[in-house]
């Protein structure tokens, strides 16, 4: 108590959870990471066929896992934001956080890809279903975002994204038909395959859903320092509309004796 | 019944506050003239009650329709005559009025008494590319009677317009309240505005201003109707004026 | 008035003003055409290649032609406050969407006749099933229209509409692309039944759009 009244810097602005909550999930999030760092370059063994390769896929499954996941959370939250008894400027702060950190980690899991592909396909870059579905997801909320920067009145906007990431989401499904019957030469899911035991490591499979677990620790406490960020943002615009509309009133009173004093005589 | 009720209204363009808290009530059948320097917030207060620009905060109920829910509904029985003519280039002068009668529901039947009305008669099957700009201010004004407006808004309506073409407009202000209409207009020929208006208000810096003179002659005059539009706010600035 | 004749009538005034200005006749055909032109040059046409690609150059060229076509049909309302005039006009949102999709679609269809048959000519191409290609045409053009009339009004108003909606448009067009592409193929050499899933999957695409369009233009031109 004592200690934040001695701070001078405005209160911390209000988070998807409290600070009590937050602190402690990036110290887990940052150990769980760390623990992952050590299965996935030193207890786990280097695949027979794939090599050390294999350790990319630690950080690639994880990281589509979470672009999907957060491509998910903006579209819900954008739908709850254009329902309008749920409407809460809140939902699309959060559409557009999480559509950020989406973007960021597909951009992550296409390069991870394409140096996961080298070495085992033997070039950067393949015509396969999974891989071009994921390159269009990246450019269908690329626009988005470009979409999200332009200016203008906060509802009509928040109205506007809201529309166009459901636009957008309604798109992926159709994407990955329409891709999938292209082509289909991509190897099967590893993780959701029944006869998984079978397939991997025991050590690698815990590996892959450690890394699962840590990355969507990394998006919650991510998306909600990006959403504390917006709420700042919002903050700033509207201390500076207050400014603006005292500076204008006070200019306009400024002016108005004169005036009044021309029209009275 | 006020056809107008504003109570604390600002609006954002963008991030300037164009218009800083508005009072403003206009009853039924009343010729209102907006008046006050450039930049004041006239033609922003005009957008506003024509449901085209959402509000920030405060309260606005415009034809009995609240716009901060639904603007849609108040824009159906209102017209606004702005600075363009919301017509198309490549479409005559009559088809742009069809167009504009029939998208408003109503019947093409409408359009051609307000061509005669207008003396766009002989421009009936001219493209509005054509149209010179006191052309296009008389197209503007049919536009907006073609929907059979309850509440007519009109931006700087003189202007552009030839001597002709004012005492038409004249015209058609004054017939407003004998077919049901409200008129808010702004002006800068302020003469002309004053001759047709009830009463005058004057903006500035996006609000009303407090001390708005009823007639610019009658300077002892108290400002009856216009404070009764906007209450009491800055004691201080009326009792300045007096003094001096 | 109903839905379709406040739909018509918008449609209407949107073909007049093209018949009266020919902004896609003299602008955006002949782009259209000078994009297959340039694929000729790209592509060696002695090794048979463009014959090949034809169907997917085809396409490519209309998509372009697309966001051409999407582009003036805003422009017309950004002219003189029309689009204000339109917002205070009373018409139903889900009408004008309706409407506006129509005119762009009659466009569309035109120039894809013309420029099929200069690729039927100029690419050396023999259709096999006209029946299936109309079919695939048709339902690709209406994913098309209403994909772009929603973009286009998405993004009217902005600034930075004129480089936006190709961003935006593009990538979800990309289901249309494949599945005009490879039906299109199926209807100059392979058979019928490989056809039938991508004409669905266009089909589907555009009833997805054009109700997400009914039911969304109104909310959208609202806040342009």
């Amino acid at each position: 108590m004592t200690t934040s009244t001695t701070r001078t810097a405005p209160p911390a602005p209000a988070g998807l959870f409290p600070r009590a909550v937050s602190r402690p999930l990036g110290w887990v999030t940052l150990v769980a990471l760390a623990v992952l760092v050590l299965f996935g370059l030193g207890a786990t063994p280097a695949d027979a066929i794939q090599g050390d390769a294999v350790r990319l896929l630690y950080l690639h499954v994880p990281t589509a896992w979470l672009a999907y996941l957060a491509f998910g959370v903006t579209s819900l939250a954008s739908a709850l934001y254009l329902w309008p008894r749920t409407r809460r400027q809140a939902y699309d702060r959060i559409a557009g956080a999480s559509a950020e950190l989406g973007v960021v980690f597909t951009g992550l899991t296409l390069v991870m890809g394409s140096l996961w592909g080298r070495p085992i396909w033997g070039v950067w870059w393949a015509w396969d279903a999974r891989l071009v579905t994921t390159a269009v997801l990246f450019f269908l909320y690329l626009g988005y975002l470009a979409l999200r920067r332009v200016p203008g009145s906060a509802d009509g906007n928040a109205k506007r994204n809201s529309i166009a990431a459901l636009i957008a989401f309604l798109d992926v499904p159709i994407v990955h038909f329409s891709v999938t019957w292209w082509r289909t030469l991509h190897q099967q899911g590893t993780v959701f395959n029944s006869d998984l035991n079978a397939k991997i490591h025991g050590s690698m499979a815990f590996t892959l859903w450690w890394g699962v677990l840590a990355f969507t620790l990394l998006f919650v406490w991510l998306l909600d320092l990006r959403y504390r960020l917006a709420v700042l943002e919002d903050g700033l615009a509207d201390a500076e509309l207050d400014l603006a509309i005292a500076e204008r009133v006070s200019a306009d009173d400024a002016t108005r004796e004169p005036v009044a004093d021309g029209s009275a005589r | 019944m006020s056809v107008v009720c504003l109570r604390s209204v600002v609006c954002l363009l963008g991030r300037f506050p164009a218009l800083t808290g508005i009072d403003l009530t206009v009853d039924e059948g009343e010729i209102v003239l907006l008046s006050g320097p450039n930049g004041a917030g006239k033609t922003t207060l005009l957008r506003v009650l024509a449901g085209l620009l959402p509000i920030h905060s405060g309260e606005a109920e415009v034809l009995g329709h609240d716009l901060a829910l639904d603007r849609r509904s108040a824009r159906r029985s209102l017209a606004l005559v702005g600075h363009e003519t919301g017509c198309y280039d490549d479409l005559t002068v009559a088809e742009n009025l069809r167009f504009a009668a029939r998208a408003s529901g109503r019947g093409t039947d409408a359009v051609a008494p307000v061509l005669g009305r207008l003396g766009l008669e002989r421009l009936a099957g001219v493209t509005h590319a054509r149209l010179s700009a006191g052309q296009r201010r008389r197209l503007s004004l049919a536009a907006a009677l073609v929907r059979d407006p309850e509440l007519l808004l009109l931006d700087e309506p003189h202007a552009g317009l030839d001597a002709d073409g004012r005492e038409t407009l004249d015209a058609v202000l004054a017939a407003a309240p004998g077919e049901g209409r409200t008129v808010v207009l702004v002006s800068h020929e302020l003469e002309r505005a004053r001759a047709l208006a009830d009463r005058e208000v004057v903006i500035s810096g996006g609000r009303v201003q407090p001390e708005t003179p009823v007639r610019p002659e009658t300077e002892v005059d108290p400002p009856a109707p216009v404070a009764a539009a906007s209450p009491a706010e800055q004691p201080a600035v009326p009792d300045v004026s007096v003094a001096t | 008035m109903s839905i379709w004749s406040e739909a018509r009538l918008v449609a209407g005034k949107d073909l007049r003003i093209e018949a009266r200005s020919k902004v896609a006749l003299t602008q955006v055909l002949p782009f259209g055409a000078i994009v297959l032109l340039l694929f000729a040059f790209a592509l060696d046409p002695d090794r048979g290649i463009l014959t090949k690609a034809a169907p997917g150059l085809f396409w490519v060229a209309v998509l372009l032609a697309t966001l051409l076509a999407v582009a003036r049909a805003f422009s017309i309302e950004e002219q003189h406050g029309a689009r204000d005039a339109l917002r205070m006009s009373g018409l139903d949102g889900g009408a004008v969407f309706l409407g506006k999709m129509a005119a762009i679609a009659v466009e569309l269809l035109a120039l894809e006749l013309v420029l099929g048959l200069g690729v039927v000519v100029f690419y050396d191409i023999r259709i096999e099933r006209v029946g299936v290609l109309l079919l695939a045409a048709l339902a690709a053009t209406l994913g098309l229209a209403a994909t772009g009339t929603l973009y286009g009004v998405l993004a009217a108003g902005l600034r930075v509409r004129e480089t936006l909606v190709p961003l935006l448009l593009l990538p979800v067009l990309a289901p249309v692309m494949l599945g005009a592409t490879r039906s299109f193929e199926a209807a100059l050499g392979g058979t019928t039944s490989d056809a039938w899933p991508w004409i669905e999957l266009l089909g589907l695409f555009a009833v997805i759009y054009v109700t997400m369009g009914v039911l969304a233009f109104g909310p959208l031109l609202e806040e342009a």
